[in-house]
């Protein structure tokens, strides 16, 4: 319900319901930090329930987590923290208001971001063939019982799988901001939305900085 | 105390333009980002959602009329009191006071001319709605039988009805209340007006402050429970049940984390409307107002850590039990702070009994009732006794109806001129506050006494002995609905036959008073300063004040 005088008596990009492009960009950070405490308790949550397990079930934990691939772990631990990087040009592009770079720094994103799900999907596809999956198709013929370690892989997916849907959003959200981020949407005065993604694609990056040694690093050490 | 003058011109009539004609037709409302109108679709579905969990309560009182099973089986009761629970608190009352009157309010008081994000805003009531429908699809498939708790491994693995699609309603439903929560907070934080400093805001929007941590901290652990129960029950991960080696504790951990200061959702906000209320017909400022700021922060914060006593008979450890024993009487030191408060600022105030002022006193009674209940039941010796009685589903009725609710109906009697520029009639008013406190109290007192004398929660039928109280309860539902009723018809009837309220017509102070009633698309015609303290109000005998006094409320 934009009212077209008080939008024209506001300068380009600026909010009706703001006073200033300052007022306007502490909100958004401010708004962006909220979402990702928001974000630390939904993860955190998963993170109780896998301490919960692992200090029951700390052999089979150990088990598990020998089944999979570390050196893969950390091919995709390097990507992400590339991505990361690229993430970084895209910020400071907009910051400067060079457009081409914001392109640039999203599409690399964009492509580092999918090798990324593009590994993970051949390593659910491995665990599906040695079943590894879940459910009534888990078979273990490894040392000790079956249902920890299952517990194990339960964890697994479901929080590498919640990682991935994050890294989905994102990656969704960056194709819809090529065509604005190409026609100069973001100027130096205005880049909130691209400085509050990228707050955003750094969080999913540290949430991955802790599944890496939760789930592929803890079998090393009691191997 | 500095005196201040007040705009006493009669009002002619509504003002020429205001939001509700700046724009027109369903699309002006359907994607509207007028926080006003937010709040307006909010205020509309919460009702229908009141309406229909009013619909099972009646049912299930009618089966518990008699001591038989004999209206329903007991599936069917299953299914009337898990409905009742879902529907009342995910899509009632933790919306009811942020979502509908926070919405519309918080921006008026702090003197903004919206909340910080208000697409957002719009989004989180499409939350709401798809979260909703997805609740009623089940609903029309027969329903839920779990209970509002969900508890697993029942609700993971043996429950034949449509668990999954209500967890999912729930799950998205949470994000209209982060959403909310994030908005209020960045709107309290960055869009004050001049002058607004935090000590002059109004404790409404402390309370809205604290409530919205609680849903930004609170919510995404349960949204994170609700997916692994998905991931349980759909493709049967074992987090929870212990046929698959999980521990179903584990869940009752995870699901009181964020529904015991759920809690605490439903009743600050509630607190901060009493506040209101309270100052304005006392006509006095609230007695040690950082006190019942800061206690609002208090209950918010110690409502984090008292969860486990929903665990007290749940094969948690003796030792944790006595922990969270004493942390939950700690949330009794912040609430009575606000209860003292509140009746030392009444303590030689010139009080005036307007309708809004009669669910104030009210709240104040239920909600002190509620209260010292759950000191009783925050004792380990008792609360092993009364467990799972209707001694506890009457003491969070007292919080929930006789403290949330009465706080929601006292707050829209004190905005309904606010929002929509006109007075609803002060006899009928006046008359449903007191049929409801009576339909209210007649309702849930006697199931103290059965849940003490042992009557067990959640069952169809019961021993004989049990009916006199149950006679009652059931008497007293049904007044209850007819004091719900009355308001329903007299708030429609005021929209187009109401006295025209004018822009203040409880002489209260406060910026949301000073601006057109209704307010005009943009809050105010220009930035208003705050140069005033909090509850500024003017001494003296009601015939003294400097206000507009509405003759229908006379």
């Amino acid at each position: 319900m934009s009212d077209s005088s008080a939008a024209a008596a506001h300068p380009p990009g600026l909010a009706h319901h703001f006073e200033s492009y300052e007022q306007q960009k502490h909100s958004s950070f401010l708004g962006m930090w909220l979402f990702l405490v928001q974000e630390v308790m939904f993860f955190g949550g998963l993170f109780v329930v896998y301490v919960t397990y692992r200090s029951l079930y700390g052999d089979a934990f150990a088990a598990g987590s020998r089944q999979l691939d570390v050196m893969i772990g950390a091919v995709n631990t390097t990507v992400l923290l590339i991505s990361s990087f690229t993430m970084v040009i895209a910020v400071t592009a907009a910051k400067k208001g060079n457009r081409k770079w914001i392109v640039y720094g999203l599409l690399l994103t964009i492509l580092f971001g999918g090798i990324f799900l593009g590994v993970k999907y051949f390593e659910y596809g491995a665990k599906w063939q040695h079943h590894l999956v879940p459910g009534p198709y888990f078979e273990w013929h490894g040392e000790g019982v079956g249902r920890p370690v299952e517990i194990f892989f339960c964890l697994y997916f479901a929080m590498t799988g919640m990682h991935a849907l994050h890294m989905v959003v994102g990656i969704g959200i960056m194709l819809f901001m090529l065509r604005p981020a190409w026609r100069g949407k973001w100027t130096p005065q205005n880049h909130n939305f691209v400085e509050g993604f990228g707050l955003y694609w750094h969080f999913v990056d540290i949430v991955w900085i802790f599944l890496f040694p939760f789930l592929y690093l803890i079998g090393l050490a009691t191997h | 105390m500095s005196t201040r003058e007040y705009d006493v011109a009669p009002d002619p009539g509504l003002p020429k333009s205001h939001y509700l004609n700046a724009a027109h037709g369903l699309k002006s409302w359907l994607l509207t980002t007028d926080h006003k109108r937010i709040g307006i679709l909010y205020l509309l579905s919460i009702t229908f959602f009141f309406l229909l969990g009013g619909i099972y309560a009646i049912a299930i009182r009618l089966e518990l009329l008699t001591p038989a099973g004999d209206m329903v089986q007991p599936d069917t009761y299953n299914r009337l009191f898990t409905m009742h629970g879902v529907l009342m608190i995910f899509f009632f009352l933790i919306p009811s006071i942020p979502a509908a009157l926070g919405n519309f309010v918080i921006p008026l008081m702090i003197g903004a001319k919206d909340v910080a994000f208000p697409k957002l805003n719009l989004a989180s009531w499409y939350m709401y709605l798809i979260g909703a429908s997805l609740t009623m699809w089940a609903l029309f498939h027969g329903g839920v039988d779990t209970g509002w708790t969900f508890y697993t491994p029942f609700s993971t693995t043996y429950s034949n009805t449509y668990v999954a699609a209500v967890a999912v309603g729930i799950f998205v439903n949470g994000f209209s209340g982060i959403f909310t929560g994030i908005n209020f907070m960045v709107t309290i934080h960055r869009m004050r007006a001049p002058g607004m400093t935090w000590f002059r805001l109004p404790l409404f929007i402390w309370a809205h402050y604290a409530t919205s941590l609680i849903m930004v901290l609170g919510t995404p652990v349960l949204a994170i429970t609700i997916v692994l129960v998905a991931l349980e029950r759909l493709l049967k991960f074992g987090f929870f049940d212990p046929a698959l080696g999980g521990d179903p504790v584990l869940f009752q951990h995870l699901f009181w984390f964020y529904s015991h200061p759920a809690v605490y959702i439903m009743i600050l906000p509630s607190m901060g409307v009493i506040s209101e209320i309270i100052a304005a017909f006392a006509r006095k400022p609230v007695f040690g107002y950082k006190f019942v700021a800061f206690a609002s922060m208090g209950i918010a914060v110690i409502g984090f850590i008292v969860w486990g006593h929903h665990l007290f008979v749940s094969s948690q450890s003796l030792y944790a039990g006595l922990i969270f024993s004493i942390l939950t009487m700690l949330v009794a030191v912040p609430s009575a702070v606000k209860v003292f408060n509140w009746m030392a600022t009444l303590y030689r105030g010139s009080i005036e009994y307007s309708t809004p002022m009669f669910y104030a006193l009210g709240f104040i009674g239920l909600f002190t009732i509620g209260g010292l209940t759950g000191l009783m039941l925050a004792t380990t010796g008792i609360d092993v006794h009364v467990h799972d009685t209707y001694f506890v589903v009457a003491h969070f009725h007292y919080i929930m109806v006789g403290g949330a609710l009465m706080g929601y109906l006292g707050g829209l009697h004190y905005w309904w001129p606010k929002i929509t520029g006109r007075m609803y009639p002060g006899f009928w008013s006046h008359l449903s506050a007191g049929v409801i406190f009576l339909g209210f109290n007649l309702t849930f007192f006697p199931q103290f006494i059965l849940g003490y004398l042992g009557m067990p929660r959640r069952y169809h039928a019961y021993p004989e002995e049990f009916q006199v109280l149950n006679i009652l309860s059931t008497a007293g539902a049904s007044i209850l609905a007819v004091g719900y009723v009355i308001p329903l018809v007299y708030f429609i009837w005021s929209l187009k036959y109401g006295e025209v309220a004018g822009k203040n017509p409880w002489g209260a102070v406060g910026l949301e008073w000073q601006t057109a009633s209704p307010p005009p698309e943009h809050n105010f015609e220009e930035i208003p300063e705050a140069d005033f303290e909090p509850y500024e109000y003017v001494e003296g005998p009601p015939s003294e004040r400097p206000y507009r006094y509405s003759r229908s409320e006379a």
